[in-house]
């Protein structure tokens, strides 16, 4: 059962290092809210247009869709504390229907706001430091970055204080608000690219050069959407004290040169292409050149953010618990979890733990008022009070001991968060799709469902092991299609729903676009391509390859064959 | 006809003459074009000389002349093009322009914040009602996460 909740004090225990807002971020978040009130009230008093409000509550969070306007709420780099999760709990009890969506970039939607009451909305989220400051519109967005920040085995360094510093400089940017398009950064510290930096407009990779000294490898160019394109490389080894300034170049170069003239090719990514990478990166140097000495991001400054985000106080001994190996034997349910739903920590005894956000009943990525608290409540207990959202619509609780993980499961079991899927088949990233999207041509909460109930035996999705399906209900992609292992994407054919189907995306390190299989299928086939698909796989497969490995290996046509002579 | 200039509102003392149009006496402003093609007659003008730039102009071509103009006109076509943004940050950070940068034509008094960060110092509204408007709007924040030119 529900009860109210305290949000003012810091319960008493120790907190992950998250950034914590100073005076001056308050005040900004406080003023914003404050600023976008005016704008609304202007606004139902006809003293604004239309056309003038969409650009003002787009940079608000705030789109009108088909019920209702849905709300974006910044989750800066998929960081929350278990206060702001109460928080959005009760946003989703007072001021939604129970509950709320995690997208692909880490933010948080709600789909039944009332647009007069929106401004409360963001007030509420300012008292516990957060926002929906330019989720949406052409201005720079929320930055985005891995899920196992500051906690895997595979980083380079942390980009988390990175992330911070590049979110305070691209919010209320007064030069780039009014941008051709929009604009994402995302930012990678580690080996494993978990952030799908080749496909933003500027992705960062944290690398070290021939000196063994930190800094940027700096991509740019890379987009999803219509016109899905792989970023390129503008530069190999960016110095740390020249991230803002680079950034600023580049900027500076899309905000006066991107088009203008056609919503669809304005997008830095069609800048780039049109222009040539060389010509591109001539312009943003020679931009570059007058500014890079006069903002130069300090290593005091640096350093000041690095302790933002410190490790939490982990415990030496955790390792030494025995109960967790015997707990996996007896269990195997238990086992299986552990397998499909942790990951390995850099501190050993302790795990990152993955909590589905998709329950073969569930919309991918929703989650309810009940379950929100109850998950702030497990990070408070578990986890050092600190949530993470995933770019594939899952939560992680980054910090748990072994010796805490049976107990954890059971009460995910109970929550019906623990369904060991990270990762497989049923992981699916899907859009609102035509339920609730205006852009939308087709369904694809439904698809996924119908998916869903068919992959239920969950033998046979360990079996099939690693698979990212990713299904969108128009071609904008939200939700990624073109870079999923199997991409479906909803297109509306004389007012009916067909989907295409593609197949041999990634986005990670091999990033690569998927290859359409053929023409489109109607809406009651999509479930059968996917699962004869599945089976070309299962028989072709050598040991233990891959789904995409095989793909790559063997290409679309043994799958094309099967696909359209079973339909 | 009253305007917003540091802050204050000031009486306007500037006329735009449009293109094809003679010349009035008293400070006033021209196109782009107009300034390249009639100089050496604008120079002998008795009265201070601007000029009105579009989103599409390309501000390095004005750098020789910066010494002879007081006024920069930004004409907004549409308030979603932040071309503007960018030029009036050129002229004030690249080029060290310290004459008068005002906007014009068709912006929000919402984006007039923005503005006066990136060195617009001047505001000609669509509206003179919106003269106390733009002035509040200029205090929408007491802070800031970046630099700019204010």
């Amino acid at each position: 059962m529900i009860t109210s909740h305290d949000y003012s004090p810091e319960r008493p225990i120790k907190r992950s290092s998250m950034y914590q807002y100073n005076d001056n971020d308050q005040i900004l978040v406080d003023e914003r809210v404050a600023q976008f009130r005016r704008q609304t009230e202007q606004f139902l008093k006809d003293e604004i247009s239309e056309d003038q409000y969409r650009a003002l509550r787009l940079r608000n969070g705030l789109y009108v869709q088909i019920h209702a306007p849905m709300l974006r709420i910044a989750g800066p780099y998929g960081l929350f504390n278990s206060k702001q999760l109460r928080k959005l709990a009760h946003i989703a009890r007072t001021y939604d229907k129970n509950y709320c969506h995690f997208t692909t970039r880490q933010n948080i939607q709600f789909n039944w706001p009332k647009l007069e009451e929106v401004p409360d909305i963001l007030e509420e989220l300012a008292s516990v430091q957060m926002h929906a400051i330019q989720t949406s519109g052409n201005c720079m967005r929320n930055t985005t970055s891995d899920h196992l920040a500051g906690v895997c085995i595979d980083e380079i360094e942390d980009p988390r204080p990175y992330c911070e510093i590049i979110r305070q400089w691209t919010t209320l940017h007064p030069e780039f608000d009014y941008l051709p398009r929009k604009f994402k950064i995302a930012v990678s510290g580690a080996l494993h690219d978990r952030a799908a930096t080749q496909f933003h407009d500027i992705g960062l990779h944290l690398v070290k050069n021939d000196a063994g000294e930190t800094g940027f490898k700096v991509i740019v160019g890379g987009g999803l959407g219509r016109t899905p394109v792989i970023g390129q490389v503008i530069k190999p080894y960016l110095e740390k004290k020249h991230l803002l300034s680079y950034l600023e170049a580049i900027l500076r170069i899309y905000n006066l040169f991107g088009r203008r003239d056609n919503k669809y090719k304005a997008r830095i990514k069609i800048l780039v292409k049109e222009s040539g990478l060389d010509k591109f990166s001539t312009l943003v140097e020679q931009e570059w050149q007058f500014i890079r000495d006069g903002n130069e991001l300090s290593n005091e400054r640096i350093n000041a953010m690095k302790a933002q985000f410190v490790d939490p106080a982990y415990e030496a001994d955790a390792v030494l618990d025995a109960g967790f190996s015997e707990q996996q034997q007896e269990n195997k349910e238990f086992a299986t979890w552990v397998k499909h739903n942790t990951a390995t920590h850099k501190i050993p005894g302790y795990h990152a733990v993955f909590l589905s956000l998709k329950a073969p009943d569930s919309p991918p990525g929703d989650m309810t008022d009940t379950q929100l608290d109850a998950v702030a409540d497990l990070a408070d207990q578990y986890s050092f009070g600190e949530i993470r959202s995933t770019h594939r619509q899952n939560l992680i609780l980054a910090d748990v001991k072994q010796a805490d993980l049976f107990a954890l499961w059971q009460q995910l079991d109970s929550l019906k968060l623990a369904t060991p899927n990270i990762g497989t088949a049923t992981d699916m990233i899907c859009c609102p799709g035509l339920d609730f999207c205006s852009l939308a041509n087709a369904g694809s909460i439904g698809v996924a469902k119908e998916i869903n109930e068919a992959l239920d035996d969950m033998d046979y999705i360990h079996d099939i092991g690693d698979l990212k399906i990713n299904m969108s209900g128009c071609m904008n992609g939200c939700a990624h299609q073109s870079v999923g292992h199997i991409g479906i994407l909803g297109v509306d054919k004389k007012g009916t729903e067909w989907y295409q189907i593609t197949l041999g995306g990634s986005s990670e390190n091999n990033a690569a676009i998927g290859e359409r299989l053929g023409p489109a299928v109607a809406k009651n086939q999509v479930t059968k391509a996917v699962t004869t698909i599945l089976d070309v796989y299962i028989k072709n497969r050598l040991n233990d390859e891959s789904f995409l490995d095989m793909v790559n290996r063997v290409g679309i046509t043994p799958f094309k064959e099967q696909v359209y002579a079973n339909n | 006809m009253q305007i917003i200039k540091d802050k204050q509102i000031v009486d306007d003392n500037w006329s735009y003459v449009a293109d094809g149009a003679e010349l009035k006496a008293g400070n006033i402003s021209v196109s782009l074009a107009r300034w390249h093609q009639d100089k050496a007659q604008l120079l002998t003008h008795e009265g201070k000389l601007g000029v009105r730039i579009g989103p599409a102009d390309v501000v390095d071509d004005l750098a020789p002349d910066l010494n002879t103009i007081q006024l920069i006109e930004l004409d907004f076509p549409d308030f979603a093009d932040g071309r503007s943004f960018s030029q009036a940050w050129l002229l004030r950070g690249r080029y060290q322009y310290s004459g008068e940068i005002r906007a014009t034509g068709h912006y929000m008094t919402d984006q007039v914040f923005y503005l006066s960060r990136v060195g617009v110092n001047a505001f000609n509204p669509e509206k003179i009602e919106d003269l106390p408007i733009v002035l509040a709007n200029l205090n929408d924040f007491t802070v800031k996460y970046q630099g700019s030119i204010n």
